[in-house]
Formats: C-alpha cells, sequence, structure tokens
C-alpha cells in the first residue's frame, strides 16, 4: 500500500467518524460545527478525486453558506431545544423510528452496491463536443451548455427559495429590510476583517468566475465568494440588507435565470431550438450568462442568511 | 542546485508539520479555551508559512507562488480573527472559561 493510498484510507475513515459525530452530538450546534468540519473533508475527498470544481462548490456552498445557514437556524432553536430534550419519546416510537432507520440504510446500501460497473456514462461523449463550445473546462461545459436548462432550474431554485424565506414575514414587516435593527456597537474585531477582506474577496470571486471558462472555477464558485463578502460586511453591521420590496434587489435576483431563459428562448430564432446556441457565439454567450447567473448567486445567498424581513418599510 | 532546493522544501515542510502537530496536541492537552486557541493560532500561522515556504521552489511559477503566499496571508487574516471572536465569545460566557 502506497503512503497515498494509506491518506487516502485516513481521510475516509476521518470522513466517517466526522459523519457519525455530527449524528451524536447532543447539541444543535455542536451539530452544526461537526456538519461543517465534514463539508471541508469532503471537499478534501473530491480534490483527491480530482473533481476539483465540485470541491470549490462543497466548500463554498455545502459547507460555509449551508453552515452559516444551520448556525443562525440553531442560535434561534436554542431556546426551543431544552423543551424538545425534555419531550422524551416512548419506548415503542423509539423502537419503531429505529426500525425504519435501519431498513432506509440497508435500501440505500443495497442500491449502491447494486450499481453497474462500469457506470454508464456520457464523458467521452462530451470531452468529444467540448471544442464546438470554445471552452476549456468540461465541467462548465456540462453545466451551461449541454445540460443548461437543468442549470437554468437550479438558479430558479435558489430564487424560489428566497421567496420561501421572505414569505415568513410577518404583514406588518412586509417590504422592511431583514435582520435586526443595528447594534450601537460593532464588534471590532469583525469590522476590522470586513473592511480588509472584501477588495480581495472580490478580486478573487470574479477571477473564479472568470477562470471558470478553462480551468475549475465558474459562477456558483466565484458567486458564492462574491455572496460571503456581502455576509462579513452585514455580519459586522457595516452594511445592512437592503428592504425586500427593492427594485434592484429583486431585479439582481433574477437577473441570472432571466438573461438565461432569455438567452435560451432566443436559441429558438437564432439557432436549431431551445437553449440551443449559434454555433459562432457559444463561448462569448455562455460568459455573458455566466455573468448574470454570478451576480444572482452574490445576491441569493445574502439574502437567504439574512432572513425574512424584521423591520418596517420605509413609508 | 535542486538537491540544495529539495533538502530546503523537506526541512521546512517537516517543520511546519512538526508545529501543526504541536498545536493540534495543545489543542487536546490545555486546561481551558484562551491556551487552546493560543495553541491553535501558532500551529495556523507558523506551520501553514513553513509549509507554504516549503512548497515555493515547487510551484514552478511566480503566479502559483504568490498565489501560495496570498492563501497563507489570507487564512492568517482569516485564523486571528476567528480566535479573537472565540476568545471573546469565551470570556463573555464566564469568568474563568
Amino acid at each position: 500500500m502506497s503512503v497515498l493510498q494509506a491518506l487516502d484510507l485516513g481521510l475516509a475513515a476521518l470522513v466517517l467518524a466526522v459523519a457519525v459525530w455530527t449524528i451524536f452530538a447532543r447539541e444543535a450546534f455542536a451539530a452544526v460545527v461537526g456538519y461543517v468540519a465534514y463539508g471541508l473533508l469532503l471537499s478534501i475527498v473530491l480534490v483527491r478525486l480530482f473533481a476539483l470544481d465540485v470541491a470549490l462548490t462543497e466548500a463554498a456552498i455545502g459547507s460555509g453558506v449551508t453552515g452559516v445557514l444551520l448556525i443562525g437556524a440553531a442560535a434561534r432553536l436554542r431556546e426551543a431545544e431544552k423543551a424538545a430534550a425534555d419531550e422524551q419519546p416512548s419506548e415503542p416510537q423509539r423502537f419503531w423510528a429505529s426500525v425504519l432507520c435501519v431498513l432506509v440504510t440497508l435500501a440505500l446500501a443495497g442500491v449502491v452496491l447494486s450499481l453497474p460497473d462500469p457506470a454508464p456514462t456520457l464523458a467521452p461523449e462530451a470531452a468529444q463536443k467540448l471544442a464546438g463550445t470554445g471552452l476549456g473546462n468540461p465541467i462548465t461545459a456540462v453545466l451551461i451548455a449541454f445540460r443548461s436548462f437543468d442549470t437554468m432550474l437550479e438558479k430558479v431554485v435558489l430564487v424560489l427559495a428566497v421567496v420561501g424565506v421572505w414569505s415568513l414575514a410577518p404583514d406588518r414587516y412586509w417590504g422592511g429590510a431583514p435582520g435586526a435593527p443595528r447594534a450601537a456597537r460593532p464588534e471590532s474585531t469583525l469590522a476590522f476583517l470586513a473592511q480588509l477582506l472584501p477588495p480581495f474577496g472580490i478580486l478573487i470571486g470574479i477571477h473564479i468566475f472568470w477562470v471558470g471558462a478553462d480551468e475549475p472555477g465558474g459562477a456558483f464558485q466565484g458567486g458564492a465568494i462574491l455572496a460571503a463578502m456581502w455576509m462579513i460586511t452585514m455580519m459586522a453591521r457595516l452594511t445592512e440588507a437592503p428592504p425586500v420590496s427593492s427594485i434592484w434587489l429583486r431585479l439582481a435576483l433574477i437577473a441570472g435565470p432571466a438573461v438565461f431563459l432569455a438567452t435560451g428562448v432566443a436559441g429558438v430564432a437564432m439557432a436549431s431550438g431551445f437553449f440551443a446556441y449559434p454555433a459562432r457565439f457559444v463561448k462569448p454567450l455562455i460568459l455573458f450568462i455566466e455573468a448574470f447567473m454570478t451576480l444572482s448567486i452574490a445576491v441569493t445567498l445574502p439574502m437567504l442568511v439574512a432572513g425574512p424581513p424584521r423591520r418596517l418599510p420605509r413609508r | 542546485m535542486s538537491l540544495v532546493l529539495d533538502i530546503l522544501s523537506i526541512m521546512a515542510i517537516c517543520a511546519g508539520a512538526f508545529f501543526f502537530f504541536a498545536g493540534t496536541v495543545g489543542l487536546l492537552r490545555f486546561p481551558d479555551a484562551l491556551c487552546r486557541l493560543h495553541a491553535l493560532t501558532k500551529a495556523d500561522n507558523l506551520g501553514l508559512g513553513l509549509v507554504v515556504l516549503g512548497l515555493l521552489p515547487r510551484t514552478g511559477g511566480l503566479l502559483a507562488s504568490l498565489k501560495l503566499l496570498a492563501i497563507w496571508a489570507l487564512i492568517q487574516l482569516a485564523g486571528a480573527t476567528a480566535a479573537q471572536l472565540i476568545a471573546r465569545a469565551a470570556r463573555r460566557k464566564g469568568p474563568a472559561p
């Protein structure tokens, strides 16, 4: 067994151990910390599988943004947690719950073990057609060209998630801004970081979006870094979330899916069909779509974290 | 020349690994939250710095070397800030954590 194989085995064992620890953690907050560590370890696993794009997304979205969302949820549930812990389910309830869980696990294990080997793949075909897109990164080609409709719908799901969060607003706050009113004294250390980091973060975010055409990166990863910069300035209370009635905010939220869909519909007239791109402009069109997607992702994720409106709208 | 660089790389990375090891031991063995943070930030700053130093001759390009240095600087910044925030939260929670 070579050194790398031993390291891989150790990594796999570590991921499983952190996953088990996360499930058995008693407090919600501890479980969230375990989940974030699990996501970061998983992104190292993906690097070892040479899936750099997925690793970047896992680190940025799966571990980073989801972690922030879950920490917020855990903080809000802290008061309810004790009451929930006191409500012990009865013995038969627990027994049947564990039986169901074991059955689900067995079914999943059976499905995974009965997968055909070698797995059915479209990879050779995708690699063959890559030249037609003018892109160097096959992941971006698959996401924006080969299965563009799916990617567009994924962004629609994100917008729907924001609508879902906003719909939790009490009637009197509708149209107001999310987030509690500004604290009197900002946390100085965080404010320092929030002032120092964004210039670099914005540069890195745009860089990762731009190199996504030819190297690992792309709209999702770049947008997530831009989103993180906005989130950190909001957390440090240097900026405030805009009111949900703001027309600019709403336009930025839907810009990505809207431009994507409009380009797809234009394909009916300009090229061979729905979501077909004219052969000469494939790469510029893909970068054009990705630019708006980056904007939408950079706005959507902070609005998810900011939560429902909690302030009276300005009249 | 390349042999000298290789030896330098190995020494720097081993020293970096030692600081990570020492930081981990400190994290596990030190008695309270502030001491544990102290041990951890040394691993981040010095350990990672030495690993980056060891990797610099192996990048094969100025741009890649600058990216490595930027990663080190950003992690230092993030690590120092996170340590400050955790320490403040730990102090707020109890007088002697």
